[in-house]
């Protein structure tokens, strides 16, 4: 058995993670399936390194769900939510109510009661948003048909559970229906407890209120709470900041009986639309990735292998039957809601398993006395297990499946559903990132802009522009920021370590980006050519060199001419920098240079007539006079 | 069989992505063994031109296409540019100016008018060869063989892909027999337009396989 001690426990998980996952993820398991398995391993029917505490954990972990709920949230305009109210409303209230008639048909068969089989019903019908999202994002398939289809799914049932946790007490056996907590859930709200002495008005009203605030704060007050911190420039507080929001919401949510999962996904749907978006984005991620995967090893540990091993052949059966009968349903859906085959299979295999919410509803059904621990208890054990298969399916799906209809849907596979991906990222929106990117928006380029100065953001959020707060040099900031999808990475920012430091950075992590690069001056631009940036402008050169043209014309050289020289000029002098960038010893760099003005000097000169290297010999008729 | 012919093709159109005809010709001799083609816009858009390095491809070709759309019965600006800068005395003509003497020259056109706008009761009045009597001379002046202009006429009302189809075929034929030198040069520098002459003068190649 564990030997308490926080830090002990602490060494237990972290040392099972970081043992199994990169293995797991080696063998192409993925890494859901490695926390499972790590949790098996030091479970009460592993190594008994962990053993009742367990639970507690799992209820800590939770939180890991609430976040990946907020992470999510994040991502999702608005607009875009709008845009998928079919799939969430239909494909999801659907998929709700057919399983749960399924699986209480089938319970029914048992010989359960009606409301025994209804409670059951609802329960499984619920599917693993941890696993799911997860998987799907290891795969990269989020923004898929597929993915978008299972998402909306799971937020329907995110939704759900708050009804379904209503409903469950009127199904209770006996009339003694002892309403107690269920356990201090964090995940699940289980103050229905004590919001029942409330009138179901009063209830709406504090939702609706609530919800408001939410979405007024997110939008008014949180801009100004975030430039007062992004000011500090501390990234710990701004860390800090995140992480309050978040449990704050969570806290608020659940005492008006919400969902804190639920509570939290509106509250980032709200900041999706912020400047911090990416900042906040970066900052939370960490955690959720590490609470996450301890809510997974939890739940390995967590598994009756006693039952599984009185009655496999029941509990495996089990299994098997929800898996399939869940898989058939959403796969007939998906063919309802025209999903494309190949979509329809992922989204099907996909969200063919038990789901966390099970757990809490489960016991949540116990207390209340809609079931028996009898019945309870194996199905708590099928779900588990049933999670645990969801890997395994998967890599089915990935190898056996999948393979088949990779020719003939190649071409449809992209899909921009997101608008978030801007193939253009630039860093910097100062006065030179400005002109590049008003530009490119101008021709209709789509650009996300990562500034670090609050104030230069506000100032050009009011004239329309859209600027996220973050600083470039930070590989999460950039990734936040689409890096890993974009084409182009314009380094505009006026610290020249930084830059040079955002190019080693992104040619490390993203070689696939081009990087356009100011350079403060020569020196900087040696630096700049030198890790072979693909294109470096200097700061001032462009408008020096305009001036010198106006100075030129003044002077009373005609105007085209003033430019061709001026071309020539530039040509000639960034011929110069480069070579010179690749040259190290200074004095030959110094011969170079002269050599090189002392050419440019008698190519411009062109006041006399015979010299046949002048740039206008090709208007010069003397020649041709020579000759007739 | 007959030697290789290396074969450029000066292209101008300023506003490619706008184009409904040229983007389809030129894309299809795109990749073509021995076809060099440049793209005058994109490789000078500040009109810049760099005459030694033009120079250099001319020496480097046996035979020289101008492919462009017909701008007020010439060519687009660049392409005009391009002439002023590169066929210079003594390089293009003049006594010592025989780098492009004995290659051929061939001008590849669209026009928006049909081809009976370009003729005495169009409104164009001059035929299409006649209008090119410029580039004709500009040929002859430096001693090259001015082939019979490859023309595609009436593009504002070229409908549909297979219509578009034809000409892209025929140009990718015109420029392969060009290349191979598998033309009889006597016959076509009788027809007006390489476009008519395509199926007279191309001789059908005796195809022979290796392994």
């Amino acid at each position: 058995m564990g030997s308490g001690g926080f830090f002990f426990q602490a060494f237990i998980y972290l040392m099972a993670a970081v043992i199994s996952v990169p293995i797991a993820k080696r063998l192409g398991l993925g890494s859901v399936l490695g926390y499972l398995l790590a949790g098996v391993i030091i479970g009460p029917f592993g190594l008994r390194l962990v053993g009742q505490e367990g639970e507690d954990v799992m209820h800590f972990a939770e939180f890991g769900v609430v976040m990946m709920l907020f992470l999510v949230g994040l991502e999702l305009q608005p607009s875009l939510l709008w845009r998928l109210r079919v799939p969430i409303l239909g494909l999801g209230g659907l998929q709700v109510v057919v399983t749960a008639a399924a699986v209480g048909a089938i319970a029914l068969l048992f010989g359960l009661s009606w409301q025994m089989s209804l409670a059951t019903g609802l329960i499984l019908a619920m599917s693993s948003t941890a696993i799911v999202l997860q998987t799907l994002n290891e795969k990269g398939v989020m923004k898929s048909e597929a993915g978008q289809s299972s998402f909306s799914v799971l937020l329907f049932q995110d939704i759900a559970v708050i009804p379904i946790l209503a409903l469950l007490p009127l199904l209770a056996f006996s009339e003694k229906s002892a309403l107690q907590e269920a356990g201090g859930l964090i995940f699940v709200a289980a103050e229905t407890v004590q919001t029942a002495a409330v009138s179901p008005w009063q209830q709406a009203l504090l939702v609706i209120g609530l919800l408001g605030s939410i979405v007024l704060g997110g939008r008014f007050l949180m801009r100004p709470v975030f430039r007062f911190i992004a000011a500090t420039r501390l990234r710990e507080i701004f860390t800090a900041t995140a992480l309050l929001l978040v449990v704050g919401v969570a806290l608020a949510v659940q005492a008006v009986g919400l969902s804190p999962a639920l509570g939290t996904f509106v509250a980032g749907v709200v900041l999706a639309e912020s400047e911090y978006r990416h900042e906040l984005e970066s900052d939370i991620e960490p955690f959720k990735g590490l609470l996450l995967g301890l809510f997974f090893i939890a739940v390995g540990a967590g598994i009756n292998f006693n039952l599984l091993f009185e009655q496999p052949l029941l509990i495996l059966g089990l299994v098997i039957g929800l898996v399939v009968t869940k898989f058939a349903v959403l796969f007939g859906l998906g063919r309802f809601f025209r999903l494309q085959s190949s979509q329809n299979l992922l989204f099907a295999f996909a969200l063919a398993q038990g789901g966390e919410f099970a757990f809490v509803l489960f016991s949540f059904a116990t207390q209340n006395q809609v079931l028996t621990p009898a019945v309870a208890e194996p199905l708590i054990a099928v779900v588990a297990l049933s999670m645990m298969m969801t890997p395994l399916v998967m890599i089915f799906h990935d190898r056996v499946v999948q393979p088949r209809f990779v020719s003939v849907e190649a071409e449809r596979e992209a899909d921009d559903i997101d608008d978030n991906e801007n193939p253009v990222i630039i860093a910097g929106f100062g006065r030179f990132g400005q002109i590049v990117g008003r530009l490119l928006i101008a021709n209709g380029s789509q650009v996300t802009i990562l500034e670090v100065n609050p104030g230069q953001i506000d100032t050009l959020r009011r004239f329309g522009f859209k600027l996220f707060y973050g600083d470039a040099s930070r590989l999460d900031l950039l990734q936040a920021a689409g890096a890993s999808q974009a084409k182009l990475l314009i380094i505009a920012i006026d610290e020249r370590e930084r830059s040079v430091e955002i190019v080693d950075l992104v040619r490390k992590h993203f070689p696939h980006l081009k990087i356009l690069a100011r350079a403060i001056d020569r020196s900087h631009a040696y630096e700049l050519i030198r890790r072979k940036v693909e294109v470096v402008e200097r700061e001032t050169f462009g408008s020096a060199l305009e001036m010198g043209v106006e100075a030129l014309k003044l002077l009373g050289v005609r105007s085209y001419r003033a430019n061709r020289v001026a071309r020539t000029f530039k040509a000639n002098d960034e011929q110069l920098l480069r070579e010179m960038a690749e040259e190290e010893d200074e004095k030959v760099l110094v011969a170079r240079s002269r050599q090189l003005s002392g050419e440019l000097e008698r190519l411009l000169k062109s006041d006399d007539h015979d010299r046949t290297d002048d740039i206008d010999r090709a208007w010069d008729v003397s020649d041709l006079r020579k000759g007739a | 069989m007959a030697q290789t012919n290396q074969i450029l093709i000066l292209f101008a159109h300023p506003a490619l992505e706008k184009s409904r005809v040229n983007r389809y010709l030129i894309q299809a001799v795109r990749g073509l063994d021995s076809v060099t083609i440049h793209d005058l816009y994109e490789a000078y858009p500040h009109f810049d031109i760099d005459v030694q390095f033009e120079q250099e491809l001319l020496r480097n070709h046996d035979v020289i296409v101008f492919q462009h759309p017909m701008y007020w019965y010439s060519c687009p600006a660049i392409m005009k540019e391009w002439q002023d800068l590169v066929l210079e005395h003594g390089f293009a003509y003049g006594k010592s100016g025989t780098v492009l003497h004995g290659k051929r020259f061939l001008s590849s056109i669209t026009t928006g008018g049909t081809e009976q706008a370009y003729r005495r009761e169009g409104h164009n009045y001059f035929t299409v060869r006649e209008l090119l009597a410029p580039f004709e001379q500009t040929a002859r002046l430096c001693g090259m063989e001015y082939l019979p202009p490859f023309v595609v006429q009436g593009t504002h009302q070229i409908g549909s892909q297979q219509e578009l189809a034809v000409y892209t075929e025929n140009y990718r034929q015109a420029i392969i027999a060009l290349r191979d030198n598998t033309i009889d040069w006597e016959q076509l520098g009788k027809f007006h337009h390489f476009n008519h002459a395509l199926d007279k003068v191309i001789q059908i190649q005796e195809v022979t396989h290796h392994g």
